[in-house]
């Protein structure tokens, strides 16, 4: 329709149309036709992009190997430092599960007690539900032991009485500190029994002290999950940034919100995934480089027990669990920067 | 095909960019949109887009009232608009193919007919042989084309142009506007915004007039009186 001459702002335009006559504009609707895509190649399509986006988020990822590889480091020493001592923990909780079963109470009987009596007693509160064993220890006995003891054999002879109480220790069947408080007041109540004297103190603190591990452990996991996420907002802020240009593009072409989430959501999950790979790396690496003088050590206190290490499903659900992390950055991010980000400037 | 019914446009600053402005496009035509810079033009196609809103006036699209989508809705009406910029807005970390490609994969046409289009949309640009070059590697005009391709791959019924010609030569704006009208005559309905008195003096077609916002003339209504 190009006019040849052209000086003329056509009001007259009519004897200025070219020879061929203008074909009446074809009324096909050409719109229809990306209309009629049929709702399973939508979801095919929609298929193809997360599969795509995922590939796609890899792809950027190599292409910017350094700043990408800093940031798996920085995640991936972030979930270590947790994971690693939850670990130690774990074994320091599962090598002192033994230990336990040595909790005993010491029972003083009054010096009237004689040893017939005593045996009854023993053998009366061994029937007992919540003890396991009793172990009569006889007045006779006592000195022995305490002649070999403190070397103060010579001093206890010329004791003109055996100044040792009769003794029955009880091996409780439940070694936690509150049953075992609950026996030693039960036992005090009878009329033969002069003292219990509860062997737990250590006991208690090394189940407190590994309570409190936990729980300083918990706590720093949480504020390095938290970092963790902090770390990917900002990563996959500056990746937003990065790509303004093709986000005002994508929209002007009509991407939906969730077709330009997508790539940083992936983006994110990889970053969070691939820290908490090399979380589980990072710490079975430390694991096997204490493990042989730890070994030593045990060897020392004759116990066969080896440090366990991640089981399989911690080294499964680190990974994964990471991944959500970066996913849940992913998410700030995106709601918080994509939408300042619309076709503005024509 | 574009209807504006008594539109008003006051930005947050407060400046009016339209004034009570009404208009009807049919189907399948080609219109020019003129004005001093700072009319209105580039407003009155955000308006359309839907990346402004109206302050006061309704726009109808296809039949369909601009108040009545959602922002949820806005990104399939833009599949129905095909837009063309002045700076082209093409993206450089990819191939020629893949920028033409985008809206077709934002639409989720299967693979197949993705390849299908992108080449009849880069035939009809002319430039079938650098679908594999990195746009950086061609010239205004092409990367203009190529802007153009992907503004119509996917077959929209409208198609709308901000200054497509302002960095082109007269030779190359010729040819752009050839392209246009082609699309014209099969049914797409094209308005393009423009300085370019030279260019719209060139060619008969219907143009509406913008000044400070008021739409003052509107060239076929004047030509019918007449
Ligand atoms: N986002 C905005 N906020 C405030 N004012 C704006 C905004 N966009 C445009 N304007 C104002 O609205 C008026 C119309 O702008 P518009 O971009 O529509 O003009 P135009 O006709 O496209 O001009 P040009 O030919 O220079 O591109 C101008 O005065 C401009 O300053
Ligand atoms: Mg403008």
């Amino acid at each position: 329709m190009r006019k040849p001459s052209g000086r003329n702002i056509g009001r007259n335009a009519t004897p200025l149309k070219p020879a061929k006559p203008a074909p009446k504009p074809v009324k096909r609707r050409a719109g229809a036709q990306s209309a009629k895509t049929s709702l399973r190649d939508k979801l095919h399509s929609w298929q193809l992009h997360h599969r795509d986006s995922g590939k796609d988020a890899l792809r950027r990822m190599r292409a910017a190997p350094t700043s990408n590889l800093m940031t798996i480091l920085v995640i991936a020493i972030a979930l270590a430092l947790p994971a690693g001592l939850s670990v130690l923990l774990e074994n320091v909780s599962a090598l002192t599960k033994g230990w336990d079963g040595n909790a005993h109470l010491s029972v003083f009987l009054n010096d009237d007690v004689n040893e017939k009596q005593q045996r009854e007693l023993a053998e009366q509160w061994g029937k007992k539900v919540a003890i396991v064993r009793t172990e009569v220890i006889s007045r006779a006995q006592a000195l022995e032991e305490y002649k070999l003891l403190s070397g103060f054999g010579d001093v206890l002879d010329a004791l003109p009485d055996n100044p040792l109480p009769p003794l029955i220790i009880v091996y409780p069947q439940d070694t936690t500190p509150e049953a075992l408080e609950v026996l030693q007041r039960e036992l005090q109540k009878e009329p033969a029994v002069d003292v219990v004297q509860l062997d737990v103190e250590w006991v208690q603190r090394l189940h407190s002290m590994i309570e409190l591990g936990t729980r300083i452990v918990s706590t720093l996991g949480i504020a390095l999950a938290i970092a963790v996420v902090l770390v990917v907002v900002n990563t996959i802020r500056l990746a937003i940034e990065s790509r303004r240009e093709e986000i005002v593009v994508v929209k002007i072409v009509g991407g939906t919100d969730g077709f330009v989430r997508r790539p940083f959501l992936y983006t994110g999950f990889w970053i969070g995934l691939f820290g908490g790979i090399t979380a589980v790396v990072l710490v079975n690496i430390a694991l096997i480089w204490i493990d042989s003088p730890l070994d030593d050590l045990l060897a020392l206190y004759n116990s066969d027990y080896s440090v366990a290490g991640f089981s399989a499903e911690a080294a499964f659900t680190l990974p994964i669990f990471a991944g959500l992390l970066g996913l849940t950055g992913a998410w700030v991010a995106v709601g918080r920067h994509l939408k300042d980000i619309e076709p503005q400037a024509f | 095909m574009i209807e504006f019914d008594r539109v008003t446009k006051r930005y947050a600053n407060g400046k009016e960019a339209l004034k009570d402005v009404s208009f009807l496009l049919p189907a399948g035509e080609l219109t020019f949109l003129t004005g001093h810079s700072g009319a209105g033009k580039s407003t009155l196609l955000k308006l359309i887009m839907m990346i402004e809103r109206p302050s006061t006036g309704t726009v109808q699209i296809d039949n369909q009232n601009l108040d009545h989508i959602g922002n949820s809705g806005i990104p399939f009406l833009r599949r129905k608009i095909g837009m063309v910029h002045q700076s082209h807005h093409l993206l450089f970390d990819r191939s020629v193919y893949d920028n033409v490609a985008l809206p077709l994969i934002i639409a989720g046409f299967k693979p197949a007919d993705i390849g299908r289009r992108v080449r009849a949309a880069l035939d009809k640009v002319g430039l079938l042989d650098k679908e594999k070059l990195n746009p950086m590697m061609l010239s205004g005009g092409e990367q203009q084309r190529i802007g153009i391709a992907r503004a119509v791959v996917n077959k929209p019924p409208l198609l709308l142009a901000d200054e497509p010609t302002g960095n082109l030569d007269p030779a190359l704006s010729a040819e752009i506007m050839d392209l246009f009208e082609d699309f014209a005559r099969v049914g797409v309905s094209v308005l393009i915004a423009t300085h370019d008195l030279s260019l719209i003096a060139q060619y008969q077609h219907r143009l509406l007039t913008l000044r400070d916002g008021h739409l003052i003339t509107d060239r076929e209504e004047v030509g019918i009186d007449a």
